[in-house]
């Protein structure tokens, strides 16, 4: 593999990490506020769908983001009711709204264009363009450095940008803020919470309205971003990666980063090279494209460090009377 | 709080439910421009006033009845099985071996060995996930989500590189020898020159999801592995007190579990598309959650939900070839379904258990 094969390896391993990246933090504040969310995979798709839709009626990405962000919350607020105000299982809610969003999505598609499920190709307006960084064409000639600084750290679009800068950014929310230390808590044990006056249904609705909003994004990256348009079940588990990811990670901002990016460059290679021969051995795709799955398992099963779940997650909490 | 009697509890919070998502599939079909009335009548139509509908109709509670059964006797030992997907697909796996290789003489043979194939194909890929959960505490709901896709890349590996023939395209096995075909329903009930059923996919193996109803209740209400089974359920510390093993019980019944969704392929494959085929579970795992839910874990409920879903089903195939409504309309209820029946459960009962405390204290005074 030349340098040049490998920086373009890269690349799409970071726009393939960057919607992990989003689900996976997204997930990380509504486990850390101790609800569990397997609905990642359909609030992706539904904020997909609404971003690839509303960008292509209206020609503008950006209305495309505000509604991709808005159904992922509606999905968002439907399991926050469910889950904390009602007190259901927060797994099975999570099962029913991947299926509805599976559902809705292609329902409303055939309805509103037509296509058999999926939205318009969006032209120029309607995708998130390319931003280049100062000075890319100038060091493009640099050996090394220059490819490296154009093709691999210049030239993504700004949702990329803000992925990687979520993640300090959600480190000094969890750690460094009073905000951050009740989210970790009503996670760990919500009647202490209850017991110094802050609202358990509270905090965790915020929670889970902020994972609505990262999923959002996620999703409309996807559609915007990665493609030009929405189709059928895009999201392809890229939920349940980013899920696989926050376990790898242990529920902490900087190891999402590095899990996120390990499933990307995964994901890539997988795209890249339909079949890799080492040492003599045909390694056929499928492997390729269940690996993530496979070392999400292995690493579930502790042999990769263990990983302990907020305590109080997947429990409702009932205030004693 | 206080106590329902049991039918309210077992019929009518599920129908206030059913009723809950069925009012909001009509707001969903109203949405894209439909006539409700008009499309539940189309469903009914296609699903239940022909034979062939309900060939079609009980051909899809074959497989639901097998997934949810998977799912309640994990259900019963609280372990939340979402892998009844992937453990059909690997089922579907060992049916295909086992007819293709093996020179059955008759049907009746090939049943039971496709049978016992598919159980322990489907309770094998069940076993890693239940052994992971039991001894290193990994969660088995993602656990089983993993092994579905795993499950999905092994398969295509299987059809696309191993089992396909030569000079075949599409990615499936050869079509199984004649001899392992089962009787469908219109060679054993329509009589002679008759149309009965003709061309629907209902076959014998239904009768083998009925007793699989049989087993279960057998198993979870009259032996004693069933009351450790539902005891560890009830509470794990009060379970290792009384000496049974989590590990034993986690194992086994996770292992009952992935055998009964296992057992669903053998429908699928042996039953219907006669070869082992890409994506022949549709989605059946996943029902299986809803039509548990709605059964409340109880194979006499599981077979009403399961004709309840095998309805929507044949209805929104039947939706999606005569209007512009896509099949995607039933996966829509279905999440309703199990939205009302299961996560917003309480939504229906806390309101139900207030009136039923109002009513009893009337009573008392």
């Amino acid at each position: 593999m030349d340098f040049l094969t490998l920086l373009q390896v890269l690349d799409s391993s970071v726009r393939l990490a960057v919607p992990l990246l989003l689900a996976c933090l997204a997930g990380l504040y509504s486990e850390r506020a101790g609800i569990f969310d397997i609905g990642l995979e359909g609030k992706m798709l539904a904020a997909a769908f609404a971003a690839g839709a509303f960008a292509a009626v209206s020609g503008s990405v950006w209305v495309g983001l505000i509604a991709g962000i808005g159904a992922s919350m509606i999905l968002s607020l439907l399991h926050g009711v469910a889950s904390i105000t009602f007190r259901g299982n927060q797994l099975i809610s999570g099962v029913a709204i991947n299926m509805l969003a599976a559902g809705m999505t292609v329902l409303i598609a055939q309805d509103w264009f037509q296509q058999g499920g999926r939205t318009p190709s969006l032209l120029t307006e309607g995708r998130m363009s390319p931003i280049n960084l100062p000075f890319a064409d100038m060091f493009e000639s640099i050996p090394l450095f220059g490819p490296t600084y154009s093709e691999l750290i210049s030239g993504h679009s700004l949702i990329v940008y803000v992925a990687f800068a979520f993640v300090p950014l959600t480190w000094w929310i969890l750690y460094r803020t009073r905000f951050g230390l009740r989210l970790r808590a009503v996670g760990e044990n919500p009647a202490s919470v209850d017991t110094a006056g802050v609202s358990v249904i509270r905090l965790r609705f915020t929670a889970v309205l902020i994972c609505g909003a990262l999923c959002g994004v996620a999703g409309a990256y996807l559609a915007t971003g990665l493609q030009a348009g929405f189709i059928k079940d895009m999201t392809a588990g890229r939920g349940f990666i980013a899920l696989a990811a926050l376990i790898f990670a242990k529920w902490r901002p900087w190891y999402a980063l590095w899990a996120c990016l390990l499933f990307g460059l995964l994901q890539a290679l997988a795209v890249r090279f339909q079949s890799i021969e080492i040492g003599g051995v045909v390694i056929p795709v499928q492997l390729m494209e269940a690996l993530p799955f496979i070392l999400t398992v292995v690493i579930l099963a502790g042999f990769v460090g263990r990983a302990i779940p907020p305590r109080a997650g997947g429990e409702p909490y009932v205030k004693e009377r | 709080m206080g106590k329902m009697p049991l039918w309210a509890d077992a019929i009518l919070v599920p129908l206030i439910s059913l009723l809950l998502a069925a009012f909001f599939s009509a707001i969903v079909i109203l949405g894209i421009g439909e006539n409700p009335v008009e499309a539940f009548n189309l469903m009914v139509d296609g699903a239940l006033k022909r034979s062939a509908g309900w060939g079609y109709t009980l051909y899809y509670t074959t497989n639901y009845i097998f997934t949810g059964l998977a799912v309640a006797v994990a259900f019963h030992a609280r372990l939340f099985n979402i892998g009844g997907e992937g453990q059909a697909m690997i089922g579907g796996v060992g049916v295909a071996l086992v007819c293709l290789y093996i020179p059955w003489p008759h049907w009746t043979l090939a049943i039971i060995g496709a049978s016992t194939a598919a159980a322990l194909f489907g309770a094998a890929w069940a076993f890693i996930p239940a052994y992971l959960q039991a001894k290193r505490g990994s969660h088995i709901v993602i656990t089983t989500i993993m092994f579905n896709y795993i499950a999905f890349s092994v398969l295509g590996y299987l059809l696309v590189e191993v089992l396909r023939p030569t000079g075949q395209m599409d990615p499936a096995s050869a079509s199984f020898p004649e001899a392992t075909h089962l009787p469908n329903f219109h060679e054993m009930f329509a009589p002679e020159g008759s149309r009965m059923f003709r061309g629907a996919p209902a076959n014998v193996t239904f009768f083998l999801s009925l007793l699989a109803c049989v087993f279960v209740w057998v198993l979870i209400w009259k032996t004693r592995l069933g009351y450790d089974i539902r005891s560890f359920g009830f509470s794990e510390t009060a379970a290792k007190y009384a000496g049974t093993s989590p590990v034993r019980i986690t194992v086994i019944a996770m292992l009952i579990s992935g055998a009964l969704a296992g057992m669903m392929s053998v429908n699928t494959t042996l039953g219907e598309s006669e070869r082992l085929i890409l994506n022949s579970t549709e989605g059946a795992g996943f029902v299986g959650i809803a039509v548990a839910l709605m059964g409340r874990n109880h194979p006499i409920g599981i077979l009403m939900a399961a004709l309840l879903f095998g309805f929507l089903a044949q209805g929104g195939a039947e939706l999606a070839l005569w209007t512009d409504i896509p099949r995607e309309l039933i996966v829509v209820i279905q999440a309703l379904v199990i939205l009302f029946t299961g996560a917003l459960d309480n939504m229906v009962r806390m309101p139900l258990e207030r009136l039923f405390l109002s009513f009893s204290r009337k009573e008392n005074a």
